[in-house]
């Protein structure tokens, strides 16, 4: 290759000018072993570049398995949901019966109480009249 | 699309994807966490891949696009990437450990330039895109593409001048 078509080229390259064969051309140029001395200082450059391109991404392509299917989690969730609605609200309706009971329990409880109250009133009663009895006997024996 | 017909269609270019990420975000990890995004995103949406007629630009869009926000949430969280990827297989010969150096110092110097010289750079020197392909990419105008790669061309020449003149020195 003639001295002056490369510094043509390199001219052109340095405007951006060049075509990528041309540039290629260079490129060949500058990675022979012998190269003219006053270009010697461009060598590194394509030297580089020809280097950068045999960079390689050596890690595994990472493909998991694509995409879940979103449709049948959503069905799920509505099942969920449903299922959760309906036992809740059962759960709710017992405790309110029990709740019921409760109250109904205690109100019992205390008519009961009440009752019960009353009936030892009633019995107290009853003491008096046993005294009375005691009395009458005692008049009887002594007649 | 199945899996193994992704790959195929992916495989070609995810070196690519790889090499723009780093190109802009300098660290290997972050390149390749962002190539793997990239790849992720581009497999959930595998079903509308038929429409877009050329995958590997849609996919060199996406990747710069996720670069530039990585760096700007970066920035505004007032972070800097870090990244320790100076590799040095060191080798007994000479000549070897030169080119070595000159690597390194190109790549010190590619850090350097503006994000969109990087990119210009990037997709057509080492990647060798044809200029449509670069606008299409980048979203850039033919003339701001060629004045883009014309300034980056030289900002790398004019850093290496200054090298080499101080090597010599």
């Amino acid at each position: 290759m003639e001295l002056d078509n490369i510094e043509r080229l390199l001219e052109k390259y340095f405007e951006a000018t060049t075509t990528v064969a041309e540039e290629q051309t260079l490129q060949a140029y500058f990675s022979q072993e012998e190269v003219a001395s006053h270009l010697e200082q461009y060598r590194p450059m394509f030297n580089y570049f020809s280097i950068a391109k045999e960079e390689r991404y050596t890690k595994q392509v990472p493909l998991k398995p694509r995409k879940r299917n979103y449709k049948w989690l959503s069905i799920a969730a509505v099942v969920v949901l449903t299922v959760g609605i309906y036992f809740g609200n059962y759960q709710i309706e017992r405790n309110k019966e029990r709740e019921q009971a409760r109250i109904a329990y205690e109100e019992t409880k205390k008519a009961f109480e009440l009752l019960a109250e009353n009936f030892g009133k009633g019995t107290d009663k009853v003491a008096y009249l046993q005294e009375f009895e005691i009395a009458k006997q005692k008049i009887y024996n002594n007649n | 699309m199945k899996q193994s017909e992704f790959l195929n269609v992916v495989m070609p270019f995810k070196d690519k994807l790889y090499r723009l990420a780093k190109r802009l975000l300098v660290s290997k990890e972050e390149a390749e966490d962002a190539t793997q995004e990239i790849l992720l995103k581009l497999w959930s949406k595998n079903e509308s891949m038929g429409e877009y007629k050329n995958v590997e630009a849609f996919a060199m869009t996406m990747t710069k696009n996720f670069c530039l926000d990585r760096l700007k949430s970066k920035q505004a969280s007032n972070l800097k990437l870090v990244h320790s990827n100076y590799e040095d297989e060191k080798t007994s010969l000479q000549k070897q450990l030169e080119a070595e150096d000159s690597v390194r110092w190109m790549e010190r110097i590619m850090e350097e330039l503006p994000e969109q010289q990087k990119m210009v750079l990037q997709l057509r020197d080492v990647e060798q895109y044809e200029f449509e392909e670069i606008c299409e990419l980048l979203d850039m105008k033919p003339t701001a593409v060629r004045v883009t790669l014309s300034r980056a061309r030289k900002a790398v020449r004019q850093e290496l001048i200054k090298k080499h003149n101080y090597g010599i020195g």
